[in-house]
């Protein structure tokens, strides 16, 4: 018997005014595996991450997140599930490791846990020189591990990543995304994965959903999506590009 | 919310603009307590005698205007400087997500960003007044009585609560506009709309409403001087400095600063002219203080439903 999924979505719905961003959405995640969440701009990716965390009522539906409900026990979920927003910032004027003193403090971390969790996060994202440096002097990679740094300060059981890897040069990406894919394997951290480039969702992530319209239009692993619809040999070489092509050719 | 309040605390503390402003507001007022103490001191060695002489520090103007006429008007900008940006530009710069996305509640932000800014304008005003008294003190050489210090004291609150105001407005501008610089526009407007501009239109809506078309009729006088003076309350800036020269000044017995009488009923005033005692002035001021306590909760209520109710979309 397979044990309970640590995030589970039944029927979502959002509704913005007479748009609907979510309809009918349902997803299952099981523990420790990486889930990449693709889809158009608009196609209501961030607004089902929302609802996971409790930032947004959903319309309907149920959403279980370690078997916590987000919309009734938001901080709870907060506390256990890291979320990197794609615009995510830090205070300008203070160091790194000042940021994430804040961060920490607002986790309610004890100061001497704190610390040690600090400097092993640095560590782990490979800032532990650049630490002491303002935020504003970090490069666009330093920014975005410093974001990494952050999630890892209240050992997350679940970490929700939008578009970690956005502008960020080859060699940021390579080493972001194998962070990412180290992290959850090593601590069987459940990941959820958006992004566009779906060249590294294919090389880290063990499945994948394709959203457009508010709908999961297709999921399963690469292999099982490169088989619908095509002949098995042919499809098992399919590239998610092609697959993801596929689906949008038509729209 | 300890932790934002914290924040919030050394962010005011450390930034340059809270700083430079504090500086500012400071060498104004050593400037007027200097010209007017010096005032003061000259009256009393010709032999002036006031029970109340130590309040005078606050209330006469030196070159340009008294210190409480100039916490009226500039009072207002501590406020708005130090709430402009308060949730915009957090907003810009992705740190209102990253505060979001931990373990914290929503109204936890706009309490402590409140709640700071309320503890550093408190600093500054009690400081301000500390530091007027004293040196007061050293130069005119008058030790101010208990009710004095009372009066102070009300005055000191009264104060904050205005500033608070002020706070409060620019932080709610801060949550409805999403560009700082137009906030801050939208802030300084309202300033000046209200220090400037609701004198001027007061008389006007009073010339419609109550004409004088005899100026010798007092009826119609005193109806339009009473339509102006309820125009101009609509201001917390007229609603503060009247509160507070009531307060700081005991011979003021009404807030009307226009009362009609003719020469026989002068004389007989004169004769009575004692100054009111505590309890008697708080019952005059209690109405202002109550009416800007008011305002200041309006606006802080309504940053807090319109930041609750936010889409978190937009955000």
């Amino acid at each position: 018997m397979p044990a309970a999924p640590v995030i589970e979505i039944r029927d979502l719905v959002k509704n913005y005014g007479p748009k609907k961003a979510v309809d009918l959405l349902s997803l299952r995640l099981q523990k420790g595996e990486i889930y990449g969440f693709l889809g158009p701009n608009g196609a209501g990716k961030t607004t089902t991450i929302l609802a996971l965390l409790g930032l947004t009522e959903p319309t309907a539906g149920q959403i279980s997140v370690l078997g916590l409900d987000p919309t009734r026990q938001p901080l709870e979920v907060k506390r256990r599930v890291s979320y990197l927003p794609e615009n995510m910032g830090f205070y300008r004027d203070l160091t790194g490791r000042e940021n994430l003193r804040y961060v920490a403090r607002l986790n309610g971390l004890e100061k001497r846990e704190a610390e040690t969790r600090i400097q092993e996060a640095l560590r782990r994202v490979g800032l532990q020189e650049e630490g002491d440096k303002l935020f504003q002097a970090y490069s666009r990679g330093m920014r975005q591990r410093l974001g990494l740094a952050a999630l890892l300060l209240k050992n997350p059981e679940v970490m929700i990543l939008d578009e970690p890897t956005l502008g960020l040069d080859p060699q940021g990406i390579a080493s972001i995304l194998k962070l990412i894919r180290s992290l959850s394997k090593e601590q069987a951290i459940t990941v959820l994965l958006c992004s566009h480039q779906l060249q590294q969702v294919q090389e880290i992530c063990d499945r994948v959903g394709i959203m457009n319209q508010g709908r999961l239009v297709a999921q399963g692993t690469i292999q099982e999506l490169g088989g619908q619809g095509l002949e098995s040999e042919e499809g098992k070489r399919m590239g998610l590009q092609e697959i993801y092509m596929r689906y949008f050719r038509e729209g | 919310m300890r932790t934002i309040l914290r924040k919030e605390l050394a962010d005011h503390l450390n930034s340059t603009r809270v700083v430079i402003l504090f500086c500012l507001i400071l060498c104004v007022s050593l400037l007027i307590t200097n010209t007017v103490s010096l005032n003061i001191r000259s009256a009393i060695d010709r032999g002036a005698k006031d029970p109340h002489l130590f309040l005078l520090l606050f209330t006469t103007s030196g070159h340009f205007f008294s210190l409480v006429q100039f916490i009226a008007f500039f009072g207002p900008l501590i406020g708005i400087i130090m709430g402009f940006d308060a949730i915009n530009r957090e907003r810009n710069e992705g740190t209102l997500s990253l505060i979001l996305s931990q373990p914290v509640h929503r109204d936890a932000i706009v309490n402590g960003k409140f709640l700071g800014g309320m503890a550093v304008i408190a600093t500054m005003v009690l400081s301000i007044l500390l530091l007027i008294s004293g040196l007061g003190m050293v130069v005119i050489g008058v030790i101010p009585t208990a009710e004095q210090v009372l009066r102070l004291l009300i005055y000191a609150v009264l104060s904050i609560l205005y500033l608070g105001f002020w706070l409060g407005l620019a932080i709610l501008f801060s949550i409805l506009l999403r560009s700082v610089g137009t906030s801050a526009l939208a802030a300084i407007a309202f300033w000046i709309v209200f220090s400037f501009f609701v004198s001027l239109g007061s008389n006007l809506i009073a010339g419609v409403l109550a004409p004088v078309e005899n100026s010798r009729d007092a009826e119609q006088v005193g109806r339009n001087a009473r339509v102006a003076a309820m125009v101009n309350r609509a201001s917390p800036v007229s609603l503060y400095s009247e509160a507070a020269s009531m307060l700081m000044d005991p011979y003021r017995k009404t807030t009307k600063s226009f009362v009609l009488v003719g020469p026989m009923e002068g004389m007989s005033m004169m004769r009575f002219n004692n100054p009111l005692d505590v309890p008697q002035s708080m019952l005059v001021v209690a109405p202002y203080l109550i009416t800007i306590l008011a305002l200041t909760s309006i606006c802080f209520a309504a940053s807090y439903l319109v930041f609750m109710r936010q889409e978190i979309r937009s955000l």
